[in-house]
This record gives C-alpha cells, sequence and structure tokens, in this order.
C-alpha cells in the first residue's frame, strides 16, 4: 500500500488550468527569407522604388570601396565593410518616415548616410577625431554603436518615450548575428514586447561574428524564431534583395506606428569582404562559398529585374555610375583633409558644468600646449 | 511668527518626498524599475507614486537591470528625466554595460548634443543583515568612470536636497541611497518646500580642532559617534560628510585637514583601490605641510561582503576609528 492509497491520506489538489497567453503560430516566421526579385511578386514592385533602391545600392557599394581605400591611406582607423549587405541598409532606411529613429551598429554607416547623413560625418568615429560626429537629434539617428546590442534598450526605450509623448514615431534597430547572443539583445526584446512598444529590430544574419559561425553561434531554426519566446511576429527575409527588406520592414514599421508593437525580423545576408580591414576572413571561409554569394550580390539583383524590365538602359545606370562617383571623389577630397581639433574640447563635453578637478586638468593641457607654441616658435 | 509642524520623518520618506515632489513639478519625470509601482519598492521609497501619477509615470518594468537603465537611456534620448531603481547595490551590475559605455559618456561621445539626465538610485552598504549580494558598497566603480556624478547623503534633510538635485540635473547621477540609514529619523517637516542641495559641496558636520574624519553616506553617524568618544580622550575631532564623491569637493575638506593637521578617511567600501587611497592622495597633495601624520584609512576589510553575522568584524566602528585616532602620534593638541 502506497503512501497516497492510506485512508486519509493529503490529496493535493490538480494545479489551476493553465494555457498559453498567445497563439505562437502566427508569430512564428515562414521557412524560407521571403524574396521578391527573381519571382513572380517581382512584376508588381513600383518601377520607381526599384530605380530609386538601384541607385542607392550602386551609390553605396561605391562608398563601401571608398571607406575600404581609405583605411589602406591611413585615413581611416578602421572600416566594417558593409559591401554584400547595402540592400538591409538601404532597403530598411528607406522604410522609415523622417520623424523616425535610427540605432545603427558600428557597421550600419551605410544606413545613416541613406537617411541623409553627410558621408564624412557618418565616418567621425572611425577616423577619430571624435566618437559621434552629428548630433543624434538633428537626423534621429543614434551614435554609432561598438558594443553588441546595447543600442537595442535604446531604441526600445526612446519609442516607448514617443507613445507616452503622443508622437507616432517607430524605432529601427540594427544588430548582427553575433549580436542576438548577446543580453542586452534579449532584454531589449523582452522590453518591447511587454510595452508593445514601436520598434523593429534588424537582424543582419551575414553569416559570421568576426570568424564565429552561426551555428556555433545560435541553436535556434533561425534568428527570427526567437521572436516567439517575446510575444511579437518574428519575418524571414531574403537580405540582398532590396525590394524584399524594404516591404518587410515598412510592414513592420506600419504594425509599430499602427500600435501593433515590434516585430523581429531577420534578413540572411553575407558579408562579401572580411569583418574589418584588421580580419583575415580566408582563415575561417572558403573561397567557393563567398563566389556562390557573390552571385546573389544585391546590386545584380535590382539590376537584373530593371534590366529584364526594360527599365535600366546605359544612359541611366551611366547616370548613376557618375553620381556614386561624384559621391566617391566628394568623400576622398574632403576625408583627405586633415580635421581641425581643440585639444580643450576634451574637457568641454565630460560634464554639463567642469569640475574642479577638470578646470585643474585643463589648466595644465593649457600650459603644456602654451609651451609647444612657444617651441614651435621659437624656430626649432 | 508661525509654528511648523515639525515631526519626525524617516530618510526613506524623505526620498520619497523628493521623488514626488520632482514628479509633480517636471511632467517629464519618470520613476522605473522592478517592483516601484504597486509595491512601492521594497524600501517602499516609491510607495503611493504609482497611485498618484500612473503607471506610465512610475513604471513597473521586468526583472533586467540593463534593460531598466538601457531603456531609460532611450527614454532620456527623446528628452524624458527617467529615475531608475537598482534596488539593491549588487543587482546594479548587470546594468554596469549601459552604465559605463553609454550613460557615463553618452554627452562627451556626441560633444555635448545629448546629455542624459539620468539618476540612478542605488541602495547600497550594509549594517542591515542582508544576504549574499545585498551590502555592497560599490561606490570606487562608480567614481572611476568619468561622466557619473556620485552621490550619497546621510541625512533626512540631504536625502530629499540631494535627490531633488540629482534629478534636476542635466547629468547622470549614480545615488548612493545608505540602506542602514533608510529608517534613520530627523525632525523635518515635509510640508515646506525643502532645500535643493548643490551636488559637489561636503559639509562639516562637527567642528573641532583635533582631527579629521573624513566620511560619507551610512559612516557618517558612525564618525559622529567617535568624535562623541573621543571626548573622553581629550580629542576634539572634525567629521565632514563628503555627500558627494564626485564631484570632490577638495576645498572643503583641504581647509579642514589644514585646521587640523590630522586625517583619517572613513568609508564601509574595502580599503585596497578603494576611494579612500583616493582621497588620501587628494589631501597629501594639497596639505602635505600642514600634517603632522599620515593620512589614515579605517575602511572595510579587503574580503568580499562578509556573512551577515560577521558584518561588524567588517564594517568600520567607533572602536576602529579610535584606534586610528591614536595611531595619529597623538601630541597635547586639544
Amino acid at each position: 500500500m502506497t503512501v497516497m492509497e492510506q485512508r486519509g491520506a493529503y490529496r493535493p489538489a490538480p494545479p489551476p488550468a493553465w494555457q498559453l497567453r498567445t497563439d505562437p503560430e502566427p508569430l512564428l516566421p515562414d521557412a524560407a527569407p521571403y524574396r521578391v526579385l527573381g519571382t513572380e511578386a517581382a512584376a508588381s514592385a513600383d518601377p520607381q522604388l526599384l530605380l530609386r533602391l538601384h541607385a542607392e545600392l550602386v551609390r553605396g557599394r561605391r562608398y563601401n570601396t571608398q571607406a575600404t581605400a581609405l583605411t589602406k591611406q591611413g585615413r581611416l582607423a578602421v572600416y566594417p565593410s558593409s559591401t554584400g549587405q547595402e540592400a538591409c541598409e538601404i532597403g530598411a532606411a528607406l522604410a522609415l518616415e523622417e520623424r523616425d529613429w535610427l540605432f545603427p551598429s558600428y557597421r550600419d554607416t551605410l544606413a545613416a548616410v541613406a537617411r541623409g547623413l553627410d558621408p564624412v560625418r557618418a565616418l567621425t568615429l572611425l577616423r577619430g577625431d571624435w566618437h559621434t560626429g552629428y548630433d543624434p537629434r538633428e537626423h534621429r539617428i543614434a551614435p554609432l554603436c561598438t558594443p553588441l546590442a546595447t543600442q537595442l534598450p535604446h531604441a526600445v526605450g526612446l519609442a516607448h518615450a514617443a507613445r507616452l509623448k503622443g508622437d507616432d514615431v517607430v524605432a529601427l534597430a540594427m544588430v548582427g548575428d553575433g549580436g542576438t547572443s548577446e543580453g542586452d539583445f534579449h532584454e531589449a526584446l523582452n522590453f518591447a514586447a511587454v510595452w508593445r512598444a514601436p520598434v523593429v529590430f534588424l537582424v543582419q544574419n551575414n553569416g559570421f561574428a568576426i570568424s564565429v559561425p552561426l551555428a556555433k553561434q545560435t541553436a535556434a531554426p533561425s534568428l527570427a524564431h526567437k521572436a516567439v519566446g517575446y510575444g511579437m511576429p518574428g519575418r524571414l527575409v531574403d537580405g540582398n534583395d532590396a525590394v524584399a527588406v524594404h516591404q518587410v520592414l515598412s510592414e513592420a514599421v506600419r504594425h509599430a506606428r499602427e500600435g501593433g508593437g515590434p516585430t523581429l525580423v531577420e534578413a540572411v545576408t553575407y558579408r562579401l569582404e572580411a569583418h574589418t580591414n584588421a580580419d583575415d576572413a580566408t582563415r575561417y571561409r572558403q573561397d567557393d562559398e563567398v563566389e556562390a554569394w557573390r552571385d546573389h550580390d544585391p546590386v545584380l539583383l535590382v539590376e537584373r529585374e530593371l534590366t529584364a524590365r526594360g527599365l535600366l538602359d546605359e544612359d541611366r545606370a551611366a547616370t548613376v555610375r557618375e553620381n556614386a562617383e561624384a559621391m566617391a571623389a566628394d568623400l576622398r577630397e574632403r576625408m583627405n583633409q586633415d580635421p581641425e581639433l581643440d585639444p580643450m574640447d576634451l574637457f568641454t563635453h565630460v560634464y554639463a558644468e567642469q569640475t574642479s578637478q577638470l578646470r585643474e586638468q585643463a589648466a595644465q593641457l593649457r600650459a603644456e600646449l602654451d609651451a609647444e607654441t612657444e617651441s614651435d616658435g621659437a624656430g626649432r | 511668527m508661525t509654528t511648523v509642524a515639525v515631526k519626525p520623518a524617516t530618510m526613506g520618506q524623505a526620498l520619497g518626498r523628493a521623488l514626488r515632489d520632482a514628479m509633480a513639478d517636471d511632467p517629464t519625470v519618470h520613476v522605473m524599475g522592478e517592483d516601484v509601482g504597486t509595491l512601492g519598492g521594497v524600501f517602499r521609497v516609491t510607495d503611493g507614486l504609482a497611485a498618484e501619477f500612473g503607471d506610465d509615470r512610475c513604471t513597473d518594468t521586468p526583472l533586467a537591470e540593463a534593460g531598466i537603465l538601457g531603456t531609460a537611456v532611450g527614454m532620456a534620448m527623446y528628452g524624458l528625466r527617467p529615475v531608475v531603481e537598482m534596488q539593491f547595490d549588487a543587482f546594479a551590475y548587470p546594468a554596469f554595460e549601459q552604465l559605463i559605455s553609454h550613460v557615463a559618456r553618452m554627452r562627451n561621445r556626441t560633444k555635448g548634443a545629448m546629455p542624459m539626465p539620468l539618476t540612478i538610485r542605488v541602495p547600497y552598504g550594509g549594517g542591515i543583515g542582508g544576504v549574499e549580494h545585498h551590502s555592497d558598497s560599490s561606490e570606487a566603480y562608480y567614481m572611476a568612470t568619468p561622466g557619473l556624478h556620485v552621490v550619497t547623503p546621510a541625512t533626512v534633510a540631504d536625502a530629499y536636497g540631494l535627490l531633488r538635485a540629482a534629478i534636476a540635473s542635466d547629468d547622470p547621477v549614480v545615488f548612493l541611497e545608505p540602506k542602514r540609514l533608510y529608517w534613520s529619523k530627523a525632525e523635518w517637516n515635509p510640508d515646506t518646500p525643502e532645500t535643493v542641495e548643490p551636488i559637489g559641496r561636503a559639509v562639516v558636520r562637527r567642528t573641532g580642532r583635533s582631527a579629521s574624519l573624513i566620511t560619507y553616506g551610512p559612516s557618517v553617524p558612525v564618525c559622529l559617534e567617535a568624535a562623541e568618544a573621543a571626548r573622553a580622550e581629550g580629542w576634539d575631532l572634525e567629521v565632514v560628510d563628503l555627500r558627494s564623491l564626485v564631484p570632490f569637493d577638495d576645498e572643503t575638506v583641504a581647509a579642514s585637514v589644514r585646521r587640523t593637521g590630522r586625517a583619517v578617511v572613513v568609508h564601509e567600501a574595502s580599503s585596497f583601490g578603494g576611494p579612500g587611497g583616493e582621497i588620501a592622495a587628494r589631501i597629501t597633495e594639497r596639505c602635505f605641510h600642514h600634517l603632522e601624520a599620515p593620512v589614515l584609512r579605517v575602511a572595510g576589510l579587503d574580503i568580499p561582503y562578509p556573512p551577515p553575522m560577521l558584518e561588524r568584524h567588517h564594517l568600520p566602528g567607533v572602536d576602529r576609528i579610535l584606534d586610528a585616532v591614536a595611531r595619529l602620534q597623538w601630541e597635547a593638541r586639544s
């Protein structure tokens, strides 16, 4: 006779009926990334949008090659190229209204430029003359963020604050596949979902976190699947298909603006260059893998569609190339001028009001600078 | 002259009143953290705020310190003044990356374009018999990070005045609340507007001629008690309450040490790499020719915070302070 069979034994009541709060099915991403270009759906893509995306992609590619060249000339300390990922950068940036905010990671310079930020000011961080070369409030672009995923909670907080103030502002937060392993990614998504904050999270899954492939980063079926656990929809999109990225992001932005809450979008793409110029990509990936992705180049995909529809003749293509060249020439020229720096600025922006400790140190640096000027004037 | 109805109030009540008044005065002030809403905070400091101002102004967040501080950064970017609560000292550590990498340097990295008017309330320190991870004195970590203000009150009036100043500041303030003083009482009239105490000014709590005890937060009452006890030895001790660790009031501290010629720095945080070393160095640099003895430190032991049944051996008490004063090689100075 077991204890439970004894007369008068305590029999606990069954636990209260428990059920899932949300049916996870509608939140789940599709099995394959959403594509437009190269499918029948491409026929319905707006010609004006295709032409705009094409011009921006060509310009973006040229920006990437120019900035990479500037690292070789020592004008930039480093440049994390987004070559191959331009469709994510541009398709996403163009989905935002002017009042919306962009929260870029360090690789998303191009998204900031596509929003209209001066290409030189976008590179201040990487040139090293100041950490952020622009006023974030003026452009509604948060500082390019170097720590991984830490900008995501900022996006949530800003979107939440905007909603509290009654503004229909949406925040777009960009992160890489490696960043999804960080705690801040989790906390940001959880806060966003609980607060139904108008945020769109865009994960650019470019295959590698420096050298670590996605298979060693996560065991999830896809990064978009992570959305379900937070109670927000996950969407999977071909990150090299600018039209698809633009459509999915536009839909997510609209959903957020209308009070539907956040969305997690995973854009599947590929980093054609190394992590930065300090990295040797041949150590961790094969050339044939890279070549396969070159056939799926985001610029080619749009060009093929435009050409097939007779929308891109040689004249127009030449104009697009010339505009991109002009941007690159201007960038080269301006980046080759040494920035004028005032060392006393080091003390100006630490606190609203300088502490006496900083005033002392400022006086010391001032004296050092004056001594330098004096010895220069003495005509060594 | 009207008689003001002065009644005893606790530091916790004064802090709550400061939050309430700041929220009433400025609609951009938002209080957020784990348990700050319905429960009113585990120390009841935020009691009644959600009822008065609504969930949007006093928000129970998910349990995630990095998320609490990280979202507060975004809210500040959009023009709000968040006041976040970290509930307990050691619970703030997950938020350190947000604090160090973003909160502290956002103004600097944006060349002044994006200030961070954030207040981070951290109940800190021991002496309440808390279990592990509930008694840390983490001020040295905060002090070592340029861009943060670090403030800690020791009296009921300062708790109100400094918290109002912290919330009004356009810079981030780590506001360290000495847990064991939450229930300390003072004659305080919550019905009259209190003075907002500017950040960065130390105050001499007790004047004396024999030596200066330089202290802050939870150690202030201990030092005052030690000063009373020292009278029996014929020592007349001065007690300086720093109130603000960053910025540091070199002037008040140096003036006191120049008067007395001797100094002991007293705090709960561990000694090695702690605030006392910085303070002693600053005193030595400014007062070397006035010093009759080396600057001494009476601090917590260089150990992880001990279990509650042993914490009295860790915390600097009256006897340890008096021993240090004796070690200042006493001469007829009283």
